[in-house]
């Protein structure tokens, strides 16, 4: 495998605000990326120095062992967290535009069946719904035939329909080769779409692995949760307090089990489930909703 | 060249699809022009002005009695007196040094007047002047038309890139391959055809039926208008280079271009105005525009008359773009 872009003591800070501080890792061609982080992580400055449109305070950007360029542009697609689209135009119009910007662009035509376009593509941007100008702001990063593609939570306020459909896509776009870095809130879509995982906090890398290791490095067994009705004190093998409920991990489920029996506390509202991504976040950063 | 004109036509259709902008600046400076046309067409058709220069010693118990008529004597140079039948402010002229009576054989009134006149002036000679009237709205319009100029280039040029700027379609452009000095022209390209066409659209289509006087010659007309479009674009460029507020953006145009409205001339001659606020006056590109234009239009200037403004517009074009070019980011 061979890495396609990499960072190296990436670094970048308004003011005093240390948003970047010191992040360094590499993408190999051809995976989808995540980058996850709660609120003010660091994640779109990241992703912005990664595209070139923000120049790091510190640090090194390379995309196939060079430093990025202008010609890295013409190589790269790109989806905004917050973009405005030309006004007064039409999809079909704006998608013109863009395919007239790069020197080898994808036809119009599969551009609007990648991306299911057909019904909207004659109407004007101001006019799409949320996911439909997620799908057509997706059609605008994959004109250039892209070799790397850059997507900052592209499925942020959509219907769960919508979100599924919109994977449906970025799996195609992965199954042209295409390397795809992702942004997203959504745990469970870093680990449908994901081969490769990094959490990142306060502009510092927490992990970097794939959904797997990271899984069994963190967790082992089953997650136990129970409402501790009060019962703070309580003190079981592997059982953390968070909020009104006491959790447990094991890897032995059945002596779990008959501890919380003999504890006595009311089994009412006891769950057992499989840890997953959601819960590696909350471990890692403490909350999944700090702003 | 793909990209430019594709960009260019994107930004055209932004604005002719922008219903609301579109009819603001064809319709708002047709609606001014008519409208001043209207409140300045004083209506003296019922009096005849008759300029008397020398003494009127011969015409006693004279048509000169009769009500409709109004003497105006004058005891200025003669040929000062002659520009004003020639441009109507008078209808006809009675010289008693020379012993001969004037009439401009362009204006409506020569016929009447000679008629009430024959018995009484039969000692007189006839000369005859011609010229078209000059009214306040023939030299209202191409005050009009520059402040139309100055509004549209300064808002869709200045105004509009420090909006994307703010919304993010720079950012987006700025991901593409698509160079900045390609991007920025491409709005100027566009905003220039757009300023033209609706210039030249006002011009023609009030002058249907308001008629203005042009003694000078079209196409100097137009090159002048060229080149002021050029240097108000490139002003507004200088607005655009940074700003990211749009508050901000249209609080600095408006601080310069409502003094650039009232001290260019557009609405009042300068002239008598004080000498510090004539020489104020010249910063703005506006003034030399009109000041050009009226020339152009109302003297007949040639294009060695106007060169002055040519130059004077060429360079501030040049002066704008470097400073725009210097301060310009994308964010
Ligand atoms: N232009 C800016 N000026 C000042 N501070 C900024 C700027 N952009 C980002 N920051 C700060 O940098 C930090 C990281 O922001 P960033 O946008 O990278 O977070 P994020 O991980 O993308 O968050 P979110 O999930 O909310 O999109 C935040 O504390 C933010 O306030
Ligand atoms: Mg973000």
């Amino acid at each position: 495998m061979n890495t396609i872009m990499q960072i190296e003591n990436l670094k970048k800070n308004y003011g005093s605000v240390q948003a970047v501080d010191g992040l360094s890792f590499s993408i190999e061609e051809g995976i989808c990326f995540g980058l996850l982080g709660p609120n003010g992580a660091g994640k779109t400055t990241t992703i912005e120095m990664m595209e070139g449109i923000l120049a790091p305070s510190e640090g090194q950007v390379s995309f196939r062992g060079k430093k990025i360029d202008n010609h890295f542009k013409k190589k790269v697609g790109i989806q905004f967290q917050n973009t405005a689209l030309p006004e007064f135009i039409t999809v079909k119009e704006t998608l013109e535009l863009f395919r007239s910007l790069y020197p080898d662009p994808r036809s119009l035509d599969e551009v609007i069946e990648i991306c299911s376009l057909s019904d909207i593509i004659d109407r004007d941007n101001r006019k799409l719904s949320g996911g439909q100008r997620q799908r057509m702001l997706l059609g605008l990063a994959i004109i250039p035939h892209p070799e790397i593609i850059f997507l900052d939570e592209p499925t942020t306020g959509l219907d769960p329909q919508a979100r599924r459909n919109f994977w449906e896509l970025i799996k195609r776009i992965k199954a042209e080769k295409t390397t795809v870095l992702l942004t997203t809130h959504y745990m469970e879509e870093a680990e449908i779409l994901c081969d490769q995982i990094a959490i990142m906090d306060h502009g510092k890398l927490l992990e970097i692995d794939t959904p797997e290791t990271l899984l069994e490095n963190h967790f082992d067994g089953a997650l136990v949760k129970i409402p501790h009705g009060g019962r703070t004190d309580l003190k079981l093998d592997g059982g953390v307090l968070s909020g009104d409920f006491l959790e447990i991990t094991t890897n032995n489920l059945d002596r779990t089990m008959r501890d919380l029996l003999s504890s006595q506390l009311n089994l009412e509202g006891l769950s057992i489930k499989k840890p997953n991504m959601e819960d590696l976040f909350l471990k890692l950063t403490g909350s999944s909703l700090r702003s | 060249m793909k990209k430019f004109t594709a960009l260019v036509y994107a930004r055209t259709m932004e604005f002719v699809r922008d219903k609301g902008t579109f009819f603001w600046n064809l319709l708002f400076p047709v609606v001014l022009v008519v409208g001043f046309s209207f409140a300045f067409s004083g209506n003296d058709e019922t009096m005849f002005k008759v300029g008397i220069v020398g003494n009127n010693t011969q015409l006693e118990d004279s048509f000169l009695d009769l009500k409709a008529i109004e003497l105006i004597e004058y005891d200025e140079n003669p040929a000062l007196v002659l520009e004003k039948l020639r441009r109507h402010q008078i209808d006809m002229i009675i010289d008693f040094k020379k012993q001969s009576y004037y009439l401009n054989s362009e204006s409506s009134s020569t016929e009447v007047l000679r008629s009430l006149g024959r018995s009484d002036l039969q000692n007189f000679n006839e000369q005859e002047i011609s010229g078209e009237a000059i009214r306040y709205v023939d030299w209202l319009v191409p005050g009009i038309i520059g402040m139309n100029m100055l509004f549209s280039c300064m808002f869709g040029v200045g105004f509009v890139i420090v909006r994307y700027r703010k919304n993010g379609v720079l950012k987006r452009m700025k991901a593409t391959p698509v160079s900045p000095f390609t991007f920025i022209t491409a709005q100027m390209v566009s905003r220039f055809v757009i300023v033209l066409l609706t210039s030249i659209l006002v011009f023609a289509g009030t002058n249907l039926f308001l008629h203005f006087v042009v003694n000078g010659s079209y196409l100097l007309l137009i090159l002048l208008t060229i080149m002021a479009i050029l240097s108000m674009i490139s002003l507004g460029l200088i607005f655009a280079a940074r700003l990211k507020s749009e508050e901000l953006a249209s609080g600095l145009m408006n601080l310069i271009t409502f003094p650039m409205m009232i001290f260019s001339g557009v609405f009042f001659s300068l002239e008598g105005t004080p000498g510090i606020m004539q020489n104020a006056s010249k910063i703005f590109p506006l003034t030399h525009f009109i000041e050009g234009a009226r020339a152009v239009m109302i003297d007949g200037a040639g294009f060695t008359d106007v060169l002055p403004q040519f130059l004077v517009l060429g360079g501030m074009t040049v002066l704008f773009l470097l400073i725009s070019s210097v301060f310009f980011r994308w964010e």
